[in-house]
């Protein structure tokens, strides 16, 4: 049974984020858990916004991949609580969003403070000479902002 | 067109619905902006802020369903009620107007969901308590954004002050509604003095002139609308009720 589950968790591991396709939904914190629920493998994921429109697509894709490892069967469960939080981001997410060229999430960066008194250092130039365009940008964990000392504008993966 | 369900509403089944119905209804309000606002930022923005609200809804209707138990579904809840079956708040039905009436909603009822949504996070309802600790982060977002957004136009130019004025003061007699007593939950009128410092705080930075608080409209969580609600419900119900089942 322990195989099964290890199993199962490699082959979730392996799904990525249909935005950010550098992610795996591990990275990102998204894959809770993966169980036995009586006879059946269960995924647990949680989405990282309420409307999220990726979580039908990376349910599906989690039953493709367990298909693929030979567990046909398998649940994806959504759950709500605990509260997906950007701190969940892995060291190894965090580094990946930045080669990727999107800045990740400041923690401890206020969500109430007005006109995004924040420091955000490019993910191309690392230059803290940056600011912010649009609070919401491609998607809704990500927020517009653009690097005054090469030019490029940016995503930044937004504090949750 | 398909008759509409028959919802029973127990107590906690009104209280999730009227949460939900709040969401649904603002969402649908601001997706109706898609494709129309000022600049391209704002598009995204305004069509993100209904996403998030959109996903409130969708959490809290399959909750009402998981609770009700008498097979409906977050789309029969969405699409299979009518007007006086709805249990939003007032403020969220009125039309869009200009961009600065858009943004004076938002804020009004951002300021008051924030709050909200951060005190029903210590419910005892374990699931609405996962519920409100997913919005009161979506929601700190949607204040910050139109707080910005009301000091911009109302300490802006001529006109945009002009328009966010009027605005403030069309949609002020819809605010006393949000703090009617319910029968459960979090009593609303614990969170007016927060409600109250931060739109006095938000529009004195604006330059603006806070209304005097007097008629307040009311009617919206036992299903009485104004003649708003039902022309947004044709539209949003259209194509259920003209081809039922129907999936993408």
């Amino acid at each position: 049974m322990n195989d099964l589950v290890t199993r199962a968790r490699h082959a979730a591991e392996t799904v990525v984020d249909p935005e950010i396709p550098v992610l795996t939904i591990a990275d990102l914190g998204v894959l809770r858990d993966v169980h036995m629920a009586g006879d059946t493998v269960e995924v647990t994921i949680t989405p990282t916004y309420s409307g999220c429109p990726a979580m039908n697509m990376i349910a599906l894709e989690i039953g493709l991949a367990l298909d693929r490892a030979g567990i046909p069967d398998a649940r994806v469960r959504t759950i709500l609580s605990p509260a997906w939080t950007t701190d969940w981001l892995t060291d190894t997410g965090r580094r990946k969003l930045t080669e990727y060229g999107i800045a990740p999430p400041i923690p401890g960066s206020s969500r109430r403070a007005l006109f995004g008194e924040q420091t955000v250092p490019c993910p191309r130039c690392r230059s803290i000479d940056t600011r912010q365009l649009a609070e919401f940008a491609s998607t809704s964990c990500k927020a517009l902002w653009q690097c005054q000392a090469c030019r490029e504008p940016f995503d930044y993966f937004k504090c949750h | 067109m398909t008759g509409s369900i028959q919802v029973n509403e127990t107590p906690l089944v009104l209280y999730t619905l009227r949460r939900a119905d709040d969401a649904l209804v603002l969402g649908h309000r601001l997706s109706e902006w898609c494709g129309h606002a000022p600049s391209l930022e704002e598009d995204m923005a305004l069509a993100n802020i209904g996403l998030d609200l959109l996903g409130q809804a969708r959490a809290l209707y399959s909750y009402a369903a998981e609770l009700e138990a008498a097979g409906h579904d977050e789309d029969g809840y969405a699409y299979l009620r009518d007007a006086p079956q709805y249990r939003n708040l007032l403020l969220l039905e009125q039309p869009n107007g200009d961009f600065a009436h858009t943004m004076a909603r938002q804020f009004l009822y951002s300021a008051f969901a924030d709050p909200y949504w951060r005190a029903m996070t210590r419910c005892a309802d374990p699931t609405l308590a996962a519920v409100a600790a997913k919005s009161e982060k979506e929601s700190a977002y949607h204040l910050r954004h139109s707080s910005e957004w009301m000091i911009r136009l109302g300490d802006g130019t001529e006109e945009s002050r002009r328009r966010a004025q009027t605005a403030v003061d069309t949609l002020w007699p819809y605010t006393g509604e949000m703090f009617e007593p319910e029968d459960m939950g979090i009593d609303p009128a614990t969170l007016r003095p927060e409600w109250a410092r931060t739109v006095t705080d938000i529009l004195s930075q604006a330059t603006l002139t806070q209304p005097a608080n007097t008629w307040m409209h009311r009617g919206g969580r036992i299903g009485r609308h104004t003649e708003h609600l039902g022309p947004m419900l044709a539209v949003m119900q259209h194509l259920q009720r003209s081809h039922p089942g129907a999936r993408w």
